[in-house]
């Protein structure tokens, strides 16, 4: 083990340039990452304020009861997808409009009569507020005998649900590109350091050295180097993020940073590449020679 | 020791290195290999260290058949033999000492025993005091002597030589075959290739002869005849 980190560490000052090359191709290649991370994780934040703006009315007939709505709001209530549920009768639905819509306060000021239905207003959890679900609760308000009209806004559920579908393809695709690349390099860096103790490799072989003992050294360097990449990486966003936070001008002061198991996954995320590099490389090069 | 049957090696561009060699190598034999350049002195030796596989016929040493070795038991086999290059094969970064070190170091040796390795066998070839110094202080015989003791550290009972003085002057050369016969008569079986015939003339060891890949004369077989022709009537 002791001989392994010495040989590990041995080649970090062997080449420190290379080296340093290594750490500082991964650490920009996550940092492009964290980057697109950055952006998905408060695009995602920002739509799941959008979503929380999803919410199901349903129109109650005139005439119907008091108690029966109060009975049937509890039963919706009861739904698995339902968070919170509202009965707001004719009244406050009337007293709503008039604090609400300022510039008709005047039309609703001399009403004879309240022209506003009482309505049941539910807004639905958190991983329920797609199209299909949001559908299935309306279609479900519906078999109330009470209901006479239910409306969640299609169109703005549909769209959401495109708009969170596409931002996922599209975070996946740029993603594993990034992924790929940082592999190809640390692979190509890995291979250059081969290249360079291929004299070293030919002896430990000759004198019985195990291919895992050969490989040993080599996987340990990646994951250093996709350690040191991925904390530099971090680090790097850190100060992207503070910059562009600071310099928008306030118009992003809402902006969050990674959490920390998003910080301890791209750290992971690096070690994996580096491994995952020196692996394919010294694979390779252990058949070649 | 080592025992090679009816031994056909081919390359993939159809050169036919080696064609049907046989022989066998005993206990505590000192064996030249000899023949011109191309003759197949370099593919036996390949082949004893497993580094090639035969394409036909049945290569066995130390009790490993090579050619139906798996990977992970070539380096049982390799640890088990030593082998010296005509070009010495040493870390240019690393000291004497510690290039034999780290033939033990790589073979998983208990750390606490290394030291005292590399000191023993570095006496045995008389460069006690040169373990500090880098391969680039050293002059090509003592190069030689430290790869040998590299090729020894680990006790082995056979010892394959390829061409080991092809890059040392008259008075080096003289040294390290005295080491290697010296190795020897310690009980070490030593395969030397070698095409310095005035080296091979000099001493009354079994010579195996190549040329263009056939085995073509063994002093081992002609003693054999001559004794057999001597005991008949």
């Amino acid at each position: 083990m002791r001989l392994l980190v010495r040989e590990a560490l041995l080649s970090f000052r062997r080449a420190p340039l290379l080296s340093t090359l290594s750490i500082t191709t991964i650490a920009f290649s996550l940092f492009t990452l964290g980057l697109f991370g950055l952006v998905a994780i408060n695009l995602r934040q920002a739509l799941h304020g959008l979503e929380e703006r999803v919410e199901i009315v349903a129109f109650v007939l005139r005439g119907t009861p008091t108690e029966t709505v109060t009975l049937a709001t509890q039963d919706i209530a009861a739904f698995p997808e339902v968070q919170d549920v509202t009965f707001v009768t004719e009244t406050e639905a009337l007293a709503r409009a008039r604090a609400e819509l300022v510039e008709f306060r005047d039309a609703y000021r001399d009403l004879a009569v309240n022209p506003l239905p009482a309505s049941i207003e539910l807004r639905l959890k958190d991983g329920y507020r797609d199209a299909a679900t949001v559908e299935r609760v309306a279609q479900r308000l519906r078999g109330f005998g009470f209901v006479d009209d239910v409306r969640f806004g299609r169109e703005w559920v549909q769209k959401l649900d495109h708009l969170r579908n596409v931002t996922g393809v599209v975070g996946l695709v740029i993603g594993l590109a990034f992924a790929a690349v940082a592999v190809v390099i640390i692979g190509v860096t890995i291979r250059l350091t081969l290249l360079q103790r291929a004299r070293e490799i030919s002896i430990m072989r000759l004198v019985g050295a195990t291919n895992w003992f050969i490989r040993g050294p080599f996987l340990l360097e990646g994951a250093l180097k996709g350690l040191l990449g991925g904390v530099l990486s971090v680090g790097l966003c850190y100060a992207g993020y503070v910059l562009f936070r600071d310099r928008s001008g306030g118009t992003f002061a809402g902006t969050i940073f990674f959490q920390p198991q998003h910080l301890l996954f791209i750290v992971l995320f690096g070690i994996l590449l580096g491994l995952a590099g020196s692996l394919v490389s010294v694979g390779r090069h252990l058949r070649h020679v | 020791m080592i025992r090679l049957s009816h031994v056909y090696k081919s390359y993939p561009n159809g050169a036919l290195a080696l064609k049907d060699v046989t022989f066998r190598i005993e206990r505590g034999e000192f064996v030249f290999l000899t023949g011109h350049s191309g003759a197949g002195k370099s593919t036996i030796m390949k082949l004893l260290f497993a580094e090639q596989k035969p394409s036909s016929g049945e290569v066995r040493v130390s009790g490993y058949n090579v050619s139906t070795l798996r990977v992970d038991e070539i380096p049982k086999l390799r640890r088990r033999l030593g082998i010296v290059f005509q070009d010495f094969r040493l870390l240019e970064d690393r000291t004497a000492g510690e290039n034999i070190a780290f033939a033990l170091e790589v073979t998983g040796a208990r750390s606490d025993t290394i030291a005292a390795r590399v000191t023993r066998v570095l006496t045995q070839v008389g460069l006690a005091v040169k373990s500090r110094a880098y391969p680039r202080e050293l002059s090509g015989g003592e190069q030689q002597r430290v790869a040998i003791a590299r090729a020894l550290v680990n006790d082995p009972a056979i010892l394959v030589a390829d061409e080991p003085t092809g890059n040392l002057d008259e008075r080096a050369t003289r040294g390290v075959f005295q080491l290697l016969r010296d190795i020897n008569a310690g009980g070490t079986v030593i395969v030397m290739a070698t095409h310095d015939l005035d080296l091979v003339r000099q001493t009354s060891y079994r010579t195996i002869e190549l040329r263009d890949g056939s085995l073509v004369y063994d002093s081992a077989l002609d003693d054999a005849d001559e004794a057999e022709a001597g005991a008949a009537p």
